[in-house]
């Protein structure tokens, strides 16, 4: 077994599986704690219309706040969305999803992908300086902080450097690639990388508890 | 500290107790491991699903910061909001969370220490209204006022209070009021307002349909809101009553952590409404007492409320719009400060515009006024404590530049609190503003007084 064969293997697989296992003892974790009921008379209907209200207008900053956050909130926007394209609109990765599930969709020319890869890696240092210097979030950064956005950047960054080559085989190159994207994998559930997932779960929690007292959300 | 010990200071701008010559902020005796282990174990008290899901979905954005005034009128970054719960963070991450164990073989997050509780006692009490603005930002959602006041229980269990704050709370806990107001004293100011402004003052009435609550800071400080809430409910024509028995609507039990006080508090006045068959209990302009027993109360009680809850602001709003109370025409120009656990964080930010719509007045609002309106500084019992002055002074700063920017005549408040903090920072700076009670202004311009 050569080094793509055990990337695209065995690696991809255990990732895969400390993936769905660690996110289901996480996401079970939390839900399955004690939740109170809320007796108080509502204003208006909260619960699930609440939470899914709160789940959607969180995506956006009220005016209140919009000049002090724009600048990490674009760039935030930028990451996220180019961090989707990349991973679902490069043919190659769609040709994998569809070996893997069967369904497939149609992708971006891989200029575009390598356009918006570039973007999305520049976007991410800005904000890792932006963490480095600013003296909030110097204070309140951890250790997972930094390794989380090492590890989200490693798969885009094996993914770019792939054209160029630097001389080393496409094989290997892909191999460290895949097995930047298992790493990325097993290390989400334990890390704050997990918000792919709470950021629902606390938007919809803040969405249904507040919405009912008619409360700004 | 005895409670009997605590001496008031009435004559101050804010109510509080005298500032002490000797701070007392650490209660009952108890050595620094066993106030690390009673803050752990009543931090992980309060890891239920809500507290879970916030503290995993924190990304560590700092936006929170935007939001504080602290934050902003320092720029002092151990202000910001989430930092502030650390050591509640660290509780769960280290000791309640799934990945505790991986957490504490890897050593991800420290275990808390005794001095850092103490130091975080500044950031979870002088340096949070729990005001809820910060929570308003986080992108991802979190309420972290919610979780400030969870933290707060642990605080309290580790006797970890700020000496005033404890002191006034303590006081409640044995004179059923934060001030020192006994039953008889409240009998006799409201018996002195009766005579002040002619008006007949229901106390004691055996069954009726609304009993009517006060905050001690009006009893004390504001007694015409007494007056006022007596000539509106006579205007109205309702069945209503004050009761020495249960008048006291603050909660210093909600603001201190000391969730057993906050129980006998609300309880005190939900027993009371139900004596006297209460269909509403009407609260006064007063913020956290409306969170207290609005939102908090049957969450107390442990079942629906067989009563309704209203602010006084909300009282009036429907009586005008229903036609119940009218009132004559002000013609001044007024912006109003909201309180931020009645309107931002309790809904019902709606009510006193409608008020003042029926008064007619120019209605100034403030910028990022009404939900984003920057808080008093006083709120959570913030006020009450002597080492928070300079603090709060710098922090109102910004309050004031938000009223001022309407340039309206008058400024406007339904909230006890909030006017002391104003009285006390308008003093301090020499203010030409005084908040004014939206209540009084109401009593004093109704229709059928002649």
């Amino acid at each position: 077994m050569d080094l793509l064969d055990f990337a695209r293997g065995p690696a991809l697989q255990v990732a895969i599986y400390v993936f769905i296992a660690g996110s289901l003892w996480r996401i079970l974790g939390v839900l399955l704690l004690q939740r109170k009921p809320d007796h108080s008379e509502a204003r208006q209907s909260g619960g699930f219309r609440g939470a899914l209200k709160v789940i959607w207008s969180r995506s956006f900053t009220a005016p209140a706040f919009a000049k002090q956050t724009k600048y990490p909130k674009i760039l935030g926007y930028i990451l996220h969305i180019g961090l989707f394209i990349t991973v679902f609109f490069f043919v190659p990765h769609i040709v994998f999803i569809k070996g893997l599930f069967g369904i497939g969709w149609p992708g971006l020319p891989n200029n575009a992908i390598y356009f918006v890869g570039v973007v999305t890696v520049a976007v991410g240092i800005a904000l890792l300086i932006r963490r480095m210097t600013h003296p909030v979030l110097r204070l309140i950064s951890n250790f997972d902080d930094y390794f989380s956005w090492l590890v989200t950047m490693l798969p885009l960054i094996t993914g770019l450097i792939m054209p160029i080559r630097f001389g080393v085989r496409y094989e290997t190159l892909l191999a460290i690639h895949i097995l930047s994207v298992a790493l990325l994998l097993i290390w989400l559930p334990f890390s704050k990388l997990a918000h792919t997932y709470f950021v629902f779960i606390s938007r919809g929690t803040t969405g249904a508890l507040l919405e009912r007292r008619g409360a700004r959300t | 500290m005895k409670a009997a010990d605590v001496k008031f200071d009435l004559e101050s701008k804010r109510l509080s107790v005298e500032k002490p010559k000797a701070r007392f902020d650490k209660q009952g005796d108890m050595s620094d491991a066993e106030r690390v282990q009673k803050a752990m174990a009543n931090f992980s008290k309060d890891f239920g699903t809500t507290a879970a899901a916030y503290l995993d979905a924190c990304i560590h954005c700092g936006m929170c910061a935007e939001a504080c005034h602290y934050y902003v009128a320092t720029g002092d970054p151990k202000y910001t909001p989430v930092w502030k719960l650390e050591p509640f963070k660290q509780a769960y991450k280290r000791e309640s969370g799934p990945l505790a164990p991986l957490y504490r073989l890897l050593g991800l997050k420290k275990e808390v220490t005794a001095e850092q509780l103490e130091e975080w006692q500044h950031l979870l009490y002088d340096s949070c209204t729990v005001c809820g603005r910060c929570s308003l930002i986080c992108p991802v959602g979190i309420d972290i006022a919610t979780l400030v006041s969870m933290a707060r229980h642990g605080m309290y269990k580790a006797g970890l209070v700020p000496h005033e704050l404890h002191a006034v709370a303590e006081r409640a806990e044995v004179d059923g009021s934060p001030l020192g107001i006994t039953p008889k004293l409240f009998e006799q100011r409201l018996e002195w307002m009766e005579d002040e402004h002619e008006v007949d003052i229901n106390v004691d009435q055996e069954k009726v349909d609304v009993l009517a609550v006060m905050s001690s800071i009006e009893i004390q400080k504001y007694p015409d809101a007494m007056a006022a809430t007596a000539k509106i409910l006579n205007a109205a024509g309702e069945s209503w009553t004050f009761r020495t028995d249960g008048f006291e609507a603050t909660n210093f039990g909600l603001l201190s952590g000391n969730l057993e006080l906050q129980k006998k508090n609300s309880m005190r006045i939900i027993e009371t409404a139900i004596k006297v068959g209460a269909k509403l209990v009407l609260l006064p302009e007063c913020g956290h007492a409306y969170m207290a027993l609005r939102w908090m109360g049957a969450n107390i009680y442990g079942k629906p409320l067989p009563f309704k809850v209203q602010h006084i602001s909300e009282y009036l709003a429907d009586s005008l719009n229903s036609g119940k109370l009218k009132v004559r025409k002000v013609d001044k120009s007024v912006t109003f400060h909201d309180p931020c656990q009645v309107s931002r964080r309790g809904g019902a930010t709606q009510a006193p515009r409608d008020v003042m719509k029926h008064l007619g007045v120019d209605f100034r609002e403030m910028q990022n006024g009404g939900d984003y309106n920057w808080c008093c500084g006083g709120g959570g019992g913030v006020v009450t404590i002597h080492r928070a002055d300079e603090l709060r002074y710098k922090v109102f700063k910004l309050k004031m530049d938000q009223v001022e920017a309407t340039e309206a005549d008058a400024l406007l408040s339904s909230c006890a609190n909030c006017r002391q903090s104003f009285d006390d920072a308008q003093n301090h700076y020499n203010w030409k503003y005084t908040a004014e009670s939206l209540l009084e202004l109401v009593a004093e311009n109704l229709e059928d007084e002649a």
